[in-house]
């Protein structure tokens, strides 16, 4: 095929010398400003991170499987834990929100590109020199001599342990640099989306009829404009209380540490549902497919996700129960925590309601779409016992805090970026991957998530807190570690699999063609992969299911929908 | 798809991109704007030395500068969406010049503040929470400047016509917001907070 995006290096030219050709392919990759090469950069180095990610949380795991073990220090310790916190969620979750919003938003409208495509590039460049400088910290400052400079103060950085006097050195500032530049670069990409959805949709593709994907990745970006931006305002205010001497987190002048938990809250909080939207929106186009069945109340599925987006500005703080507020503001974050329940109720009613009775077919990104509803159901369960002020009294900065958190940025988002990829990944390829190598990584990867997970709420309720680096061996939860970590074990072995599997595939997988899963949106419609222009004719579309309609133009949707 | 009836309407028109881009910087933006106001509101009294608020002037002046630049723009969008270039580059210019006038009134403020009064960012939280917010504000000035004089480059070497109108429109809503952001600026930190 001629219009090729992905390109395959039997097609180079031959006529030149192989280090030319190579050199030209790069350059291309780092000059584009096409919305699908963008996305497939943004997924490899989500990818990339997400190895990187999980290396760090195996150095934890494997220092915490057994008491006094001295497989790192403590120092090196600090700085694996929060490396780990701090890559998975802005380099490894926000990459791929925006990887996947990159890719498919502009063919699931029907638009050719990004509404901005510079905007685009520049934000991805942005976002990947901003992981490339918090990397940077291992070997900047005192370099490689001891531990190098990693940010070692959590991804939650409280003051006052930010203060110059108790993070001297470079650690603090290259979380802080690195959050902004990227900060900066998920600014711009969201706010591309935005206008990608609004302004670029093919004739007929009322907001209605767009894909729910679409629908969440709008609600995604629109939460992510008022939530990204307080974190950088407030790393701009650490920035000044560093280097410029300035008093906000100062408590000797007046200033406050608690205001810094505010602000990191009121971003950290919503960037949970900027993570876990996307997760559902990956839900919503893949269990509808392998059920056979619409989605069940479309409707109610857009306006829990608003209102999610909504009530999600309101809890911030019940992340800071045990820092003493007023009964007043501890009564109204526990009602509004647990109002969040209400509309995720809604959604996973519905996602069952779309499998109940349908012909299911259990296929790779169904089996972890099916293992998604029920892992964030016990995670909503888990969240709605912390909201309740005594009972996180007694478990606050607990390893059940950590379980609870890892069954939704694990047990929901992971999951549902692996469905995803197995999903879409003969799309962008144009090749399968391996069905037998996915059932062994799907469930290789479920009995490890649940071994570790699972077992971390019970030590959790035994009394173990999080961020140590050791404990002692009389406190009963030298098993349940020891557990935990083997768990972790087969978690990377399935993980190694699906490398493998996207490798083996990518060069010798069965060839996919246009609709591989009988789907019913646009981007199926277009060649695996989809050439540069996306589609030759603008498309026109009538109802949710363009090419259900295409497929049966005697029973087409746009007859039943109103 | 030709097969299926068309039921589309034949008029189908989306909002400009331009427009819901520049909204969408302006609600990022608000927000980190409401971070820093908010900061000063609760730091408000709670330096424990060196100067207070009480040492602030009210840059009346100043206020009625930046916000007449506002009505001065509208005048130049009104001017580019009916073609009257000339007319256009004079409101420009105008504006511009108003915007300076804002950032030199702010520099002969902060030059008092610091050489004659002793408050620097440094000094105390107060010191702090006004330069951060007061200079946060000044900042967006300088970008919206930066945009303004390369407009202004283009209208003078004659680059700038009436298919330009969306563009230089969206780019004076963003001149309305920084506008709009002073008022709050003020309200806490000239009329409220002293």
């Amino acid at each position: 095929m001629a219009d090729q995006t992905f390109p395959i290096p039997g097609t180079l030219d031959a006529s030149r010398s192989r280090g030319a050709a190579l050199l030209e392919w790069l350059h291309s990759w780092v000059v584009t400003v096409d919305h699908k090469k963008l996305g497939i950069l943004y997924i490899v180095y989500a990818l990339f991170f997400l190895l990187v990610g999980g290396v760090e949380a195996l150095v934890i795991r494997i220092q915490l499987a057994i008491p006094h073990n001295h497989f790192v220090s403590p120092e090196l310790y600090n700085e694996m834990f929060t490396m780990h916190g701090t890559t998975m969620v802005f380099l490894v979750g926000m990459t791929f929100v925006f990887g996947f919003a990159n890719y498919l938003v502009p063919l699931m409208i029907g638009a050719r590109d990004m509404a901005f495509p510079r905007l685009n590039a520049f934000s991805f460049w942005m976002t990947a020199f901003g992981g490339l400088l918090l990397y940077f910290s291992f070997i900047g400052g005192f370099g490689l001599y001891g531990m190098g400079s990693a940010p070692d103060v959590g991804w939650w950085a409280y003051a006052p342990l930010t203060a110059k006097a108790f993070s001297p050195g470079h650690n603090t500032d290259y979380w802080a640099l690195a959050l902004i530049v990227a900060g900066f670069g998920t600014l711009g990409t969201a706010i591309n989306v935005i206008a990608t959805i609004i302004s670029m949709r093919c004739r007929g593709m009322t907001l209605f009829r767009m894909p729910l994907f679409v629908w969440l990745m709008l609600v995604v970006s629109s939460l992510t404009l008022i939530t990204i931006t307080p974190l950088t305002a407030a790393q701009i205010m650490l920035i000044i209380d560093r280097y410029l001497g300035g008093h906000f987190f100062d408590t000797q002048a007046g200033g406050s540490a608690v205001v810094w938990m505010h602000f990191f809250w009121i971003f950290g909080h919503p960037e949970v549902y900027v993570l876990v939207l996307p997760a559902f929106a990956i839900a919503n186009e893949i269990i509808p497919v392998f059920s056979r069945k619409a989605i069940f109340g479309y409707p109610a599925m857009v306006s829990a996700s608003v209102a999610i987006s909504f009530v999600s500005l309101t809890v911030w703080a019940h992340h800071m129960f045990t820092v003493g507020m007023t009964s007043v503001s501890n009564a109204f974050f526990v009602l509004s925590t647990m109002m969040v329940g209400i509309p995720t109720g809604i959604k996973i009613f519905n996602w069952v309601a779309t499998m109940w009775g349908g012909k299911i077919r259990f296929a790779t990104p169904m089996l972890f779409c099916t293992a998604f509803v029920v892992q964030f159901l016990v995670a909503g369960l888990t969240g709605i016992m912390l909201s309740v002020a005594p009972w996180n009294w007694q478990l606050h900065n607990s390893y059940f805090v950590i379980a609870h958190f890892h069954y939704v940025l694990v047990g929901a988002i992971v999951f549902c970026i692996f469905a995803a990829i197995y999903y879409w990944f003969p799309k962008v390829t144009g090749r399968m991957l391996s069905e037998k190598l996915g059932k062994w990584h799907f469930w290789l990867f479920f009995i490890g998530f649940h071994v570790t997970f699972d077992t971390m709420h019970f030590v959790g309720i035994l009394g173990m807190p999080r961020s140590i680096y050791t404990f002692e061996p009389d406190r009963g939860w030298n098993t349940l570690n020891m557990i935990i970590s083997a768990g972790g074990i087969i978690q990377a072995i399935a993980v190694l699999i699906f490398v493998w599997n996207m490798i083996d595939s990518y060069l010798h997988g069965p060839i996919a063609g246009n609709d591989p899963w009988d789907a019913w949106t646009l981007e199926w419609s277009t060649p695996s992969p989809p050439p540069s222009y996306n589609f030759a004719t603008d498309p026109v579309v009538h109802s949710r299911r363009p090419l259900w309609d295409l497929k049966h133009p005697n029973d087409p949707d746009w007859k039943y929908e109103r | 798809m030709s097969t299926i009836p068309i039921f589309a309407d034949e008029n189908w028109r989306l909002p400009s991109r331009g427009r819901v881009a520049m909204l969408s910087l302006i609600i990022g933006e608000s927000a980190i704007f409401t971070i820093f106001v908010v900061a000063y509101v609760y730091y408000i009294g709670r330096s424990t030395f060196g100067p207070t608020p009480q040492i602030l002037d009210v840059p009346w002046f100043n206020t009625v500068c930046l916000l007449s630049s506002s009505i001065s723009i509208l005048f130049a969008e009104h001017a580019i969406e009916h073609g009257r270039i000339r007319a256009f580059g004079a409101w420009w210019a105008l504006t511009m010049l108003l915007g300076i006038v804002f950032l030199a009134g702010t520099a002969i403020e902060w030059k008092r503040l610091i050489y004659t009064d002793g408050l620097s960012i440094r000094t105390n939280l107060f010191g702090t929470t006004f330069y951060s917010l007061v200079g946060l504000h000044a900042t967006h000035v300088v970008v919206g400047l930066v945009m303004l004089s390369l407009v202004m480059i283009f209208t003078l070497f004659g680059r700038v016509d009436r298919r330009h109108a969306e563009r230089i429109q969206v780019l004076s809503l963003y001149w309305h917001f920084v506008d709009a952001v002073w008022v709050v600026v003020f309200t806490v930190v000239y009329l409220v907070g002293r």
